[in-house]
C-alpha cells in the first residue's frame, strides 16, 4: 500500500538461542543480527493485545509481543517467521525495530517434530 | 649454596673483575651464580645444569605455543556469536540512549571477568574501571553495589570491597554461552538487587589485539521516566505510544528487563572474545620470550662446553710437555 509516505523499513533483530536439548541438531537456528534491514509494505506483529499491523506512517509506538507468527508483506509476497517474545519499536520516520531472541522462518519448521518435542518437554516438566 | 660447594672443594671464588670479557656470561640473568671465572686451570661446572634449564624452557615454549593455538580456535568460535549479538542492544540504545553520566542514588556495577588466568591484563582493567565508577558515584545518600561475574574479579574485589558485593557468579563458561543462561542470570540479578542504574563493565572486542574496557548503562524504568520528563536525550520517549498491558509502567518494566538481558548477553560474549584474544597475545609473547631465553642458554651452553674441552686439552698438552721435560 505505497503512497501514504515511505514504505516501512523493518530491521529484524534476533540472535541464536542454543536449546540445550539432546537432539538440538534438528532445531533450526536463525541469527539475523543487524543486517536484515529492508523496505517492506506491512508487518503484522503478534502483540500482547492481538495482531498488530504496522504500515508506513504508523504512530510511534513501543509494543511488547508474545510468541507467535510475524508476517512481513512485501509487494505480493509474504514471509512468515515464528518469533519468540520481544519488543517492537515503531519510530516516527516509518522505521520499525523488531527485537526478539529467536526468529525462525516458518518453512524451516517441521510440524511433526514440533509436536513430538512438545510432548517430550511437557513430560519432562511435569 | 654454590659458595659452600666451592669452599668444600678448596677453590676460591675469583674476583669479579677479570681481564677476560665475561659480559656474555654475566648478562644472562638465568645462569646460576655458581658459574664463575677462575684462574686458568680451574675446571668449569658441568654443562648438566644448563642443559636441564634448556629442557624446561623448551617445554614451556611448547606449552605456551599450544595454549595460543587453543585460544585462537576458541576465539573463532565465540567471535561470530559476539558479532551477531551486537545487533540485539542497538535498537535499545537508539531508543533510550546510553547515559553514563546519569545521576542516581542506587548504582549497581556489574563487573564481567574471566574465570581462568593467563589472559593478560584485561581483568585488572575491568576491576580498575569498576572501582573508578564506585568512587565517581560515591556521595551522600548514594550507594554503589557490586555484582561480580568471574573468579578473577572476585579475587581482586573481595579484598577491599567485601561489604559492597551483592552477588558473585562464577563458572559461567562451563557450558557454551547462550541467551537462556544469561537471561536466567539477569533475572537473578534483577530480583535480588535494588537498582536505579546498572552499569555493566566489560571488555569490548574490537580486534584480536585491541580490547577496550566499556561501560554500558541500563536505567530502571523510574529513572527513564524522570529523564524523559526533564527533556534531553530521552525527551522524545513520551511521544511513543505504549501498546498493551495494563499500565505503561508494566511495559516499561519489561522493556528495562529485556534491555538488561540483551546488554548482558552481548557483554558476556564480548568479554569471552576479549579473554581469548588477550590469552593469545599473552601466550604468544611468552613463547617468544622462551625462544629468546633458549637462544641465550644455547650460547652459554656452547661456551661452557668449549671452555671445558679447551681446559682438558691444555691439561693434556702441559702434562705431555712436562713428561718430555
Amino acid at each position: 500500500m505505497k503512497g501514504s509516505g515511505p514504505p516501512v523499513a523493518t530491521v529484524l533483530v534476533a540472535s541464536t538461542v542454543a536449546l540445550t536439548s539432546s537432539s538440538s541438531a534438528e532445531v533450526q537456528h536463525v541469527s539475523f543480527s543487524t543486517t536484515s534491514s529492508n523496505q517492506v509494505d506491512m508487518v503484522i506483529v503478534p502483540a500482547t493485545t492481538g495482531q498488530m499491523g504496522v504500515l508506513p506512517g504508523h504512530v510511534a509506538t513501543i509494543a511488547e509481543f508474545k510468541p507467535g507468527v510475524l508476517s512481513v508483506h512485501e509487494g505480493s509476497e509474504t514471509t512468515k517467521y515464528f518469533v519468540s517474545s520481544g519488543f517492537v519499536f515503531i519510530h516516527a520516520n516509518s522505521f520499525a525495530d523488531i527485537i526478539t531472541v529467536k526468529a525462525v522462518p516458518l518453512d524451516r519448521i517441521n510440524a511433526n517434530l514440533v509436536q513430538k518435542r512438545l510432548v517430550d518437554f511437557t513430560l519432562k516438566l511435569s | 649454596m654454590a659458595m659452600a660447594a666451592l669452599r668444600r672443594e678448596g677453590r676460591r671464588f675469583a674476583p669479579l673483575i677479570s681481564p677476560r670479557p665475561i659480559s656474555a656470561v654475566r648478562s644472562s640473568p638465568i645462569v646460576p651464580t655458581h658459574e664463575y671465572e677462575g684462574p686458568i686451570g680451574v675446571r668449569y661446572i658441568s654443562t648438566q645444569v644448563v642443559r636441564n634449564r634448556m629442557k624446561s624452557v623448551k617445554n614451556i615454549q611448547k606449552i605456551t605455543k599450544a595454549m595460543k593455538m587453543v585460544a585462537a580456535s576458541k576465539l573463532r568460535a565465540v567471535q561470530t556469536k559476539a558479532e551477531n549479538s551486537r545487533g540485539l542492544w542497538q535498537p535499545f540504545t537508539a531508543l533510550l540512549g546510553d547515559l553514563p553520566s546519569v545521576d542516581v542514588k542506587k548504582n549497581v556495577v556489574v563487573t564481567i571477568s574471566s574465570d581462568k588466568g593467563l589472559c593478560g591484563g584485561i581483568n585488572s582493567t575491568s576491576v580498575k574501571i569498576s572501582k573508578g565508577i564506585y568512587k565517581l558515584n560515591s556521595g551522600p545518600e548514594k550507594e554503589t553495589k557490586y555484582v561480580i561475574l568471574g573468579e578473577k574479579a572476585k579475587a581482586q574485589l573481595i579484598r577491599d570491597s567485601k561489604k559492597d558485593i551483592e552477588l558473585i557468579i562464577t563458572e559461567l563458561q562451563k557450558n557454551p554461552l547462550s541467551y537462556t543462561q544469561v537471561s536466567v542470570l539477569a533475572d537473578e540479578i534483577l530480583k535480588n538487587v535494588e537498582y536505579d542504574a546498572l552499569r555493566i563493565v566489560f571488555n569490548k572486542f574490537h580486534s584480536v589485539v585491541s580490547f577496550v574496557p566499556t561501560v554500558s548503562t541500563v536505567l530502571s524504568p523510574e529513572i527513564v521516566e524522570r529523564e524523559s520528563e526533564s527533556g534531553g536525550k530521552l525527551g522524545e520517549l513520551d511521544s511513543y505510544e505504549v501498546e498493551g498491558g495494563e499500565t505503561k509502567g508494566e511495559i516499561l518494566q519489561n522493556l528495562a528487563e529485556f534491555q538488561f538481558s540483551c546488554v548482558m548477553f552481548n557483554a558476556v560474549l564480548e568479554n569471552a572474545c576479549s579473554e581469548q584474544g588477550a590469552r593469545m597475545s599473552a601466550m604468544d609473547s611468552s613463547s617468544r620470550n622462551a625462544g629468546d631465553m633458549l637462544d641465550r642458554l644455547t650460547l652459554t651452553y656452547n661456551r661452557t662446553r668449549q671452555a671445558s674441552i679447551t681446559t682438558e686439552l691444555i691439561e693434556i698438552i702441559s702434562g705431555a710437555s712436562a713428561l718430555e721435560g
